[in-house]
């Protein structure tokens, strides 16, 4: 099964977190307040925070389930994952830094580097330092390692956020193409209403750590 | 010019000098970065105490030091006959012991430097390259490493400085030897003893100097170098 199963726990400080949903969306956006924990689940999911109970389930590979003692290690959820701030390496050119998931990777990993470079018009990009890059590039160069350590699932979270207007509507049709032309399913935080009603095809609300709701999105 | 002038047992103390320092900070070098790291990134119970264990040859008496190391590492001592035994390895009366001994003095100042260095490396980039694959292991052989190097360089450098002018441990340890243990301070030391020494000491006195100063020249050039490379 294509998607995303949750049932989770989780407490931080006096924060407490609980949720519960599935998704089979190709673009799931997640939205809410700040504080309503968008970012928690998304590092819940890639393994960077590991809930105090429940259960996730990634394209139908449970990957967390804190019953059967299972927590696949971060490397290993196959997650590619969207800062908002890029965290691109300094110490690598671009093309370093899009290949650097490619080590990790089996050789018949699904997207080749020239079809992603291509995809998100890097070219002219590729022997650059990061320092040298607008922040919207930034992304962009983010976005393509991100697809090329060949992850089951993209999470992406504000990617836009640090980013003008002007730069936003330079990015979106991209984000439009990835998940109308590539088959990998995409968690999309954003506390943009915009974004989300543009982007997604179901939509999360997240509120005070719990499922708002949850249902699809009509882009009409 | 003043390399010319030198007689065969000051150029001597100045080759075991380099020697023990070099292999002191080569052998100090992954171990020091190894507990700078774990330092810098863990929290677990003992953190305090290895901390003050790593840095206490910096605040005891270097004298201290060396007699703990004779205590241990001396051939009469259980360990160090051990170590004969087994593998041959003899450090007391030996320019290896003033190796050991520099390098015990220069690890503390070199854990200090690599662990700023790596304090300074940014987790949220190790979190990204964990999550596009990379196991832990690589994560800090690609990303943590390099971004720490100008202080790793800095750190190795300024360690083989320090283990250059190290003095009480080593004369505690391996005493004072020409030709085997006599080390450029201890030489230093000793011709300030005898009558006429002033002369001879003087110019080793400068060596000493000129080593130190170009060490922190080069120390500072390296961590420039590595830096615009990082930038760029």
């Amino acid at each position: 099964m294509k998607g995303l199963e949750i049932a989770v726990t989780h407490t931080i400080g006096s924060f407490s977190l609980s949720l519960e949903f599935r998704s089979s969306a190709h673009l799931l956006a997640v939205g809410g307040p700040s504080g309503s924990g968008k970012t928690t689940l998304v590092n819940m999911i890639s393994g960077l925070i590991t809930p105090h109970s429940g259960m996730i389930r990634i394209n139908g590979a449970k990957v967390f389930d804190s019953d059967k003692k299972i927590n696949i290690p971060v490397h290993k959820r196959r997650i590619g994952y969207v800062f908002q701030d890029g965290r691109l390496f300094p110490h690598l050119n671009v093309r370093s830094n899009l290949l650097y998931g490619k080590w990790f990777t089996r050789k018949d990993s699904a997207i080749e580097f020239e079809t992603v470079v291509k995809f998100l018009g890097l070219e002219s990009l590729l022997s650059r330092g990061t320092a040298q890059l607008s922040g919207g590039e930034r992304q962009r160069v983010a976005i393509g390692r991100a697809l090329l350590s060949a992850p089951e699932l993209l999470l992406m979270d504000e990617p836009l956020a640090s980013l003008d207007q002007a730069r936003k509507n330079d990015i979106l049709p991209y984000i439009e193409r990835l998940r109308d032309e590539i088959k990998i399913p995409i968690v999309y935080v954003s506390h943009n209403a915009q974004e989300i009603h543009r982007l997604a095809d179901e939509i999360l609300m997240l509120k005070d750590g719990t499922v708002e709701s949850i249902s699809a999105n009509d882009k009409s | 010019m003043i390399y010319m002038s030198l007689t065969p047992s000051e150029i001597d103390a100045l080759l075991i000098s380099l020697r023990a320092s070099f292999f002191a900070t080569l052998f100090g070098l992954p171990f020091a970065i190894l507990i700078a790291y774990v330092l810098a990134r863990f929290r677990f119970p003992g953190h305090g105490l290895l901390n003050v264990v790593v840095h206490l040859p910096l605040v005891l008496p270097p004298v201290v030091t060396g007699y703990l190391l004779l205590l241990t590492l001396g051939r009469k001592a259980p360990l160090g006959a051990a170590l004969e035994t087994c593998c041959g390895i003899v450090f007391s009366f030996r320019w290896t012991g003033a190796a050991l001994a520099a390098g015990i003095m220069a690890f503390p100042l070199i854990v200090r430097a690599v662990r700023l260095s790596i304090e300074a490396v940014d987790t949220r980039l190790e979190q990204s390259a964990l999550t596009l694959g990379a196991h832990p292991v690589w994560v800090f052989l690609t990303i943590t490493l390099p971004l720490a190097l100008p202080g790793i360089v800095a750190g190795a450098i300024l360690g083989f400085a320090k283990a250059l002018g190290e003095f009480g441990a080593t004369i505690t340890f391996v005493s004072n030897i020409p030709g085997e243990t006599q080390t450029l301070p201890s030489a230093i030391y000793s011709y300030t003893q005898i009558p006429n020494g002033d002369g001879p000491a003087l110019r080793l006195v400068i060596i000493a100097i000129v080593i130190s100063m170009a060490a922190l020249f080069a120390s500072e050039a390296m961590a420039r170098r590595v830096k615009t490379r990082t930038i760029s």
